[in-house]
């Protein structure tokens, strides 16, 4: 049965995407359903679902990265790769297109590839054209016959174009640039030079590039985990002298697994301090590995294992007879390199100061591994006063049901976690105003109070808004515990 | 038969805890009565254990291991490890409040574990780290993990690093355990503030401007020594922390109609788990 996806445009269900028995019939894109039912009865219609295909697309270019770590989207259903530099790897351009086309055909993808010198060039031979590799410098006479289309502009433009008898590359190339420009805007000119080859362009990668890359490819997949690991070590090993040779360290990793099926796995590793020596980052990826949610899966086995350097930092090479702070620092970061392969790198914290009036924006906990350097200080004990701020904070503060004796002091008695407590002691009110530059800070005036109970326990409370403005009448919170 | 009984010997000797690091010895806590019976202080490189006295006083025991935290650590690194839970249920770890009590925040790095089992593994790797100046364990409630053994591996990582320990017990009951102390931590009323004192602006500005001569003080315990290993025990203590010098002061006897000292904070419940050595 012929298999059709269908998406609503302007009220009415066209098609969207059509398979090959269905284009054979004659069906094509943006017809409505109504039609294409009454000229083929037995079409099967399913729902677009852009965002599967999104997510689709993002998994093949990483099964492309196999190639080259430079990989770009071409939404809805291109992938722009940059080769340069990389295609003697798989036995010249011609080989890589083949190696590339075979692997998606098993994978049940039939996919149009072209390799020119400028992605411009390369993209509209691979949608619009021959599908051919080209030498560079050859793109003019290559691209001359393909439709406007492939410019990649909108529909109006192009219709516009045809209109006035420009159909092809080829005949827009005969039409002065001034006079382009002037009617249809410098970028219609810039993708011209492009596509032409005239001028280079640099394609925008999904990720960024990582600082250095070592990899290993296998003839025959490997599976044992065993032989998983010392093909890391020995990665490891390759990038030790090229990152000694930068006279830096790594401080994000990342090991990507390519399955023979295509499946890709990705394994980041954040480090606390910069790291080049094989052994650490031995240990910390055989942490990461043991504490993954689900273990690495071999299938088949890996055909290629890449470890790539994402970030890297200038390395104080540490000395034998540092003193004993320095080394203790050293062993204080592994330590956190070690927890947080173990248990997520955001689970290892430390805080830093953030200079506001706000409390619950006074510290922001930050992942020990990321964090570089000191954000600023912190309030000194103060020695005539009592700790003005709590050691526990709620956030969001707990709403308590309070008794207040004057409608502007601190609160009598009050109910928390459906305990009631006396107030025997009380400190305020400290007023604490919201930061109204900020945009997104729509809280209220609060009134801060530090009290004690009966028994000795110290609260930090406050009462939002005022009594005897508008309605509705102050709220009061519990907002932190002191000790 | 012989050469069995000194194979056994060894054996034992081995599961003896390691002799201390040299530079082990005892945390002074400051307030004499306290360090006479603990015989010159708390040992460094052991596990101490804090119960809180009920849940509703989370934040005291929490307080009081930041206090003998911040004298431990001496400058170095402290890494508190934390059950997701009991975040939930006495609140995230507020810096300012924990630097205004003396224990600096920037060498404090929070470890955050799922489960009892995670807590336990994070801060048994976190003790074996000789660098670090104390770890403090705050699991939530009686996980099944936490049992005489798993206390007894803690006591034995402390003592061969010579990291102190802190396990803070909260909303648990008493259950054997290799701690080489065990306290009960309870609120106090603190000494309310003086007059000439109480009118000083705090370090936010905040004035003080009404109860002048009532506002709440520095932080005090009620702090009972259940268990000591090889000492006495069962004896409790007032104790105002000063977070400006870092050091524990007898609190003085208080004046008006707050509660008195609970000289008998029933000893009966005391005594009974109060088996030395």
């Amino acid at each position: 049965m012929p298999l059709v996806f269908v998406e609503k445009v302007k009220g009415a269900l066209r098609l969207s995407a059509l398979d090959r028995r269905a284009q054979a019939l004659g069906l094509a894109p943006g017809l409505t359903l109504a039609d294409a039912r009454a000229r083929i009865p037995g079409i099967h219609a399913l729902e677009m679902d852009r965002a599967a295909d999104a997510r689709f697309l993002a998994r093949l270019s990483d099964r492309c990265e196999r190639y080259t770590p430079l990989v770009a989207l071409d939404p809805p259903d291109g992938l722009i790769l940059d080769i340069t530099g990389c295609a003697h790897l798989f036995g010249g351009e011609a080989r890589l297109r083949d190696d590339l086309l075979d692997r998606l055909g098993r994978g049940g993808i039939a996919a149009r590839a072209g390799i020119a010198g400028t992605p411009e060039a390369a993209r509209g031979l691979a949608r619009f054209g021959a599908a051919a590799v080209l030498v560079p410098g050859r793109e003019a006479g290559a691209v001359a016959s393909l439709p406007v289309a492939a410019l990649g502009i909108d529909a109006e433009t192009t219709l516009v174009l045809r209109r006035a008898g420009l159909k092809t590359i080829g005949d827009l190339a005969g039409v002065p640039r001034a006079a382009l420009a002037a009617r249809f805007g410098a970028d219609l000119v810039a993708r011209l030079a492009r596509i032409r080859g005239e001028a280079d362009s640099r394609i925008s990668p999904r990720r960024p590039p990582p600082d250095l890359v070592a990899e290993r490819n296998f003839a025959e997949p490997i599976s044992q985990i065993e032989d998983v690991l010392g093909v890391l070590d020995g990665l490891a090993g390759q990038l030790a002298p090229l990152l000694e040779k930068r006279g830096e360290g790594g401080r994000r990793f990342e090991v990507i697994f390519f399955r023979g099926d295509g499946k890709v796995t990705r394994l980041e590793l954040q480090t606390a301090r910069p790291l080049r020596a094989p052994e650490t980052l031995m240990r910390l990826f055989n942490e990461r590995l043991e504490a993954a949610a689900e273990p690495l899966d071999p299938g088949d086995g890996f055909d290629l294992i890449r470890l790539a350097v994402l970030a890297s930092e200038p390395f104080i090479a540490a000395q034998a007879d540092l003193e004993r702070g320095v080394r203790e620092e050293e062993e204080v970061a592994a330590l956190i390199d070690r927890l947080g392969a173990r248990l997520g790198a955001a689970a290892v914290q430390c805080f830093v100061p953030v200079d506001t009036h706000i409390p619950e924006r006074a510290s922001r906990e930050v992942a020990a591994a990321a964090f570089s350097g000191n954000g600023g200080t912190w309030p000194r004990p103060c020695p005539e006063a009592a700790p003005p701020r709590p050691i526990h904070l709620f956030d969001p503060p707990q709403a308590i049901e309070a008794l207040a004796e004057v409608p502007d002091g601190p609160p009598l008695k009050f109910r928390w976690r459906r305990m009631l407590h006396e107030v025997a002691r009380a400190e305020g009110p400290e007023r604490i105003a919201p930061e109204w530059w900020h945009r997104n800070d729509d809280g209220a005036l609060r009134d801060y109070y530090r009290i004690e109970d009966a028994a000795g326990r110290r609260f930090w409370v406050f009462r939002e808004g005022l009594y005897g403005e508008a309605a509705p009448p102050p709220r009061w919170f519990l907002h932190g515990v002191f000790a | 038969m012989r050469d069995t009984l000194s194979q056994l010997k060894r054996r034992l000797a081995a599961l003896e805890p390691a002799a201390p690091r040299p530079a082990a010895g005892r945390i002074a806590l400051g307030c004499p009565a306290l360090d006479t019976a603990l015989g010159g202080g708390l040992l460094r490189g052991r596990l101490h254990e804090i119960f809180a006295a009920s849940p509703a006083e989370a934040s005291t025991a929490a307080g009081f291991i930041a206090a003998l935290s911040s004298r431990a650590a001496d400058g170095r690194h402290c890494f508190w490890v934390r059950q997701g839970f009991a975040e939930t249920e006495a609140g995230a770890l507020h810096a300012p409040g924990l630097a205004a009590l003396g224990l600096d925040p920037d060498a404090l790095i929070l470890v955050r574990a799922r489960d009892g089992l995670g807590v336990l593994r994070a801060a048994l790797e976190a003790l074996r780290c000789p660098a670090l100046g104390a770890v403090i364990i705050e699991p939530w409630g009686e996980p099944k993990a936490l049992d005489f053994t798993a206390s007894r591996r803690l006591a034995l990582a402390a003592a061969r690093s010579g990291v102190t320990c802190f396990l803070l017990r909260l909303n648990a009951r008493l259950r054997p355990s290799a701690a080489a102390t065990r306290w009960r931590a309870a609120a106090a009323p603190s000494r309310p503030l003086s007059v000439n004192t109480s009118g000083a602006v705090n370090t936010y500005g905040a004035a003080n401007t009404s109860g002048a001569a009532n506002a709440p003080g520095a932080a005090c315990f009620d702090i009972a020594l259940l268990r000591q290993r090889a000492g006495m025990a069962g004896t409790s203590w007032r104790l105002e922390w000063d977070h400006a010098l870092r050091v524990f002061n007898e609190a003085p006897p208080l004046s008006g109609a707050v509660a008195a000292l609970p000289a008998g904070r029933p000893a009966a419940d005391i005594l009974p788990l109060a088996r030395t050595g």
